[in-house]
């Protein structure tokens, strides 16, 4: 921190530019979506729409991780864990042909006990990887993406007797790439649908989110979120008071992964589609992207940081490739931009966060 | 008999798990009529064509900091030494010692900024380098698309700009060290030229931990308050295994290339860095201990079980699951490196 409290002393203190030393990120990000938005020239109305419809799609998957970060676990890249169990959930009600609202909310029961199994799973493996947590859940996620498609392309149909040709590959095992939610699509944004003024807007879907934060802040008011945090500020202190951490923790990557699992779920049901073996794939990275946009860090992170970072996130994410279409004459420059931007804000938010805490 | 056999260490359970498996399938190999010397003479070549990019963990274990996840940042540096020669067309062992001429000072450049950025995030050495190499590779993806390369069979047929995504090295410099010295025996087909390469580079390698500095930064990596009270700049010690592992990751794609046949650019560089941590740790190695036997021995175990597992299960299940295999074992292995508790840590 010693750079930065001089640079502070140094210049005007100002109420902006504290803000702006205290919250480089969200910040910059905030700069680089202005300009991305006046050189890009999109139409207003297109760029609400837009907006709106994907804060309603990914902020419940981007709230999802606030719960690990507080207890002290960091960023959990294995969220993936639980947009798998919502994958597997959604095929299982495609296959039995469950339509509308009803069968979304068995989906989302049907998810809740396959995403605590490997939410424990997960626990299990981040206790044993104390200090490298967020590496090992990110391997974790890739490691469960194997055992994932070794269920799906090849155990149903073969171990598990499923027979629908529509679903399975024409092989006779193996779940198809893709899988049609037709029943489903926009089940949860067309129950309370409001279009005032060309204005798309779920009300349903943002209710959900809405409900979420309130049972967040609800939680860490409660006895387990106070132990959660706990843990989370000082474990060793967390500890020696007759809390019992190694649990917490676990049920802190449990929450995490049933809350992604829901948040898969409401994503998908507005995308409409399945890719089976791709939907899950980038979950987690943007997910952690978004909340570190929004200005949280490893050791802390909340409901407005989360809300705010998925803002901005998604900003940036439709106005660039048409800002990179208008500077250099090619969309494909501003799509490989942004997941540059999506990569790079994780490299430096991480890096930031390291450096300052020595 | 010696009690280490009878009670294997930690370390040795992933090459003892993957050996005994590689075995078997071989033996299932020979059983259902496949041609063993044709899958071999295929793993020896694989072997060579990762081994360097393997070799590349071995600095960055010893100076301490952990498995080199960055290993794009060395990636990057060798695929534009290829570009460079190829835009020169410059063909034979010529154009591979100017790929690997004009890579190393950018090796140079972007491993010792690497290593200064490693000393700042001590502690999460992993995850930084992880991010950074997602990073450089993303970002390295405009700059193909902008980037003042001329050759034809370099750039896009339509449009006149921005690289290929694949560009053929056959006509260039594609296998001159997998057909240098060649030769068959039982049928199996050996890359001599290929694999003596990658013996060299593990020579040298090991030679370097030898050397002052080698011992110098393995002193910083094992114990870093007693470095420094020896007298040992760690920062300085650490950059040096920064520096060398990014170089060694530069050279180790340039050879991968020259085998492969293909320079492949934009995203073919993001993932590379996990099958060669899977490959050291397979081998032995563990996040804060590696020897170049590990890289060798791991390399081979992980190469051939690829190489083989594919006609395998075609001929025993009549699918292929060697991406699965891959995923599983791969990560499999870096997750119990990562969860055990002599792995070290901050």
């Amino acid at each position: 921190m010693r750079a930065p409290a001089a640079l502070r002393r140094s210049t005007n203190p100002g109420a902006w530019s504290k803000l702006a030393m205290e919250n480089p990120v969200p910040v910059l990000f905030l700069a680089l979506c202005l300009a991305g938005v006046l050189v890009a020239g999109m139409h207003p109305v297109f760029l609400i729409n837009e907006m709106i419809g994907r804060m309603a799609r990914n902020s419940f998957l981007v709230l999802s991780l606030i719960i690990p970060v507080q207890a002290g676990l960091g960023l959990n890249f294995g969220i993936v864990l639980g947009a798998m169990s919502a994958q597997a959930a959604l095929a299982a009600v495609t296959h039995w042909q469950l339509p509308g609202l009803f069968g979304l909310s068995l989906t989302a029961l049907l998810a809740v006990p396959i995403a605590v199994a490997l939410g424990a799973f997960a626990g299990q493996v981040l206790n044993g990887a104390r200090g490298r947590e967020m590496i090992a859940s990110m391997i974790l996620g890739f490691f469960m993406n194997g055992v994932y498609q070794l269920v799906f392309l090849f155990m149903v149909g073969t171990v598990i007797p499923v027979q629908n040709p529509v679903m399975l590959l024409p092989q006779g095992f193996g779940l198809r790439n893709t899988f049609e939610l037709t029943s489903f699509k926009y089940s949860l944004d067309n129950l309370l649908f409001v279009a005032p003024g060309g204005i798309a807007i779920p009300l349903a879907t943002l209710a959900v989110v809405t409900g979420l934060c309130l049972a967040m802040r609800w939680l860490f008011n409660t006895k387990l979120g106070q132990d959660l945090r706990a843990v989370g500020s000082e474990e060793h202190v967390a500890a020696v008071a007759g809390l019992k951490t190694n649990r917490l923790r676990i049920t802190a990557v449990i929450f995490s992964t049933v809350l992604a699992a829901w948040g898969q779920i409401i994503f998908l049901q507005n995308i409409g589609t399945v890719n089976t073996y791709n939907s899950h794939d980038q979950t987690g990275m943007f997910a952690i992207a978004a909340l570190l946009v929004g200005g949280a860090t490893v050791r802390r992170a909340t409901v407005g940081q989360a809300l705010l970072g998925t803002f901005l996130f998604h900003l940036l994410f439709i106005v660039s490739p048409f800002a990179g279409q208008r500077l250099l004459g090619s969309p494909q420059v501003g799509e490989y931009f942004r997941v540059f931007i999506a990569y790079g804000i994780i490299c430096i938010a991480l890096g930031l966060h390291s450096w300052r805490r020595r | 008999m010696n009690p280490r056999l009878l009670k294997p260490s930690p370390r040795t359970v992933p090459r003892l798990i993957i050996g005994a498996f590689v075995l078997g399938l071989l033996v299932l190999a020979a059983g259902k009529q496949l041609p063993v010397h044709l899958l071999i003479s295929d793993s020896l070549v694989r072997t060579g064509m990762n081994g360097i990019l393997v070799l590349a963990m071995v600095p960055s274990i010893q100076a301490g900091l952990g498995l080199n996840f960055g290993l794009p940042v060395g990636i990057i540096c060798g695929l534009i030494g290829v570009l460079i020669a190829v835009e020169a067309n410059v063909s034979g062992l010529a154009g591979l010692a100017l790929s690997v001429a004009a890579a190393v000072p950018l090796a140079l450049l972007a491993g010792s900024v690497y290593g200064r950025l490693l000393n700042r995030v001590k502690g999460q050495e992993m995850m930084v380098g992880t991010y950074l190499g997602f990073a450089v590779v993303s970002g390295m993806c405009v700059f193909w698309l902008i980037a003042p390369f001329t050759n034809p069979i370099l750039i896009w047929v339509i449009g006149g700009t921005g690289l290929r995504y694949t560009t053929s090295l056959r006509h260039l410099f594609g296998g001159v060290l997998d057909n240098a010295w060649a030769f068959s025996l039982w049928g199996v087909k050996v890359p001599t030229g290929l694999l003596l390469t990658f013996l060299l580079a593990c020579l040298l390698v090991h030679c370097h931990s030898r050397t002052r500095g080698g011992m110098a930064m393995h002193a910083a990596g094992q114990n870093p308050a007693f470095a420094t009270a020896s007298g040992v700049n760690t920062a300085k010690a650490r950059i040096q295994g920064a520096t060398l592992s990014t170089l060694l990751g530069a050279i180790g794609i340039i050879i991968y290339a020259q085998s492969f046949g293909f320079l492949q650019l934009y995203l073919a560089p993001l993932m590379m860095a996990f099958p060669a941590v899977a490959a050291v740790l397979i081998g032995g190695a563990s996040t804060r201990q590696v020897t170049v036997g590990n890289v060798i021995i791991g390399t081979l175990l992980f190469q051939t079980l690829l190489t083989i597992s594919l006609p395998v299960a075609q001929a025993v299940i009549g699918s292929d699951v060697t991406e699965v295999i891959r995923l599983i074992v791969a990560n499999g292995t870096i997750l119990y490196a990562l969860t055990r508790l002599d792995g070290g840590g901050q």
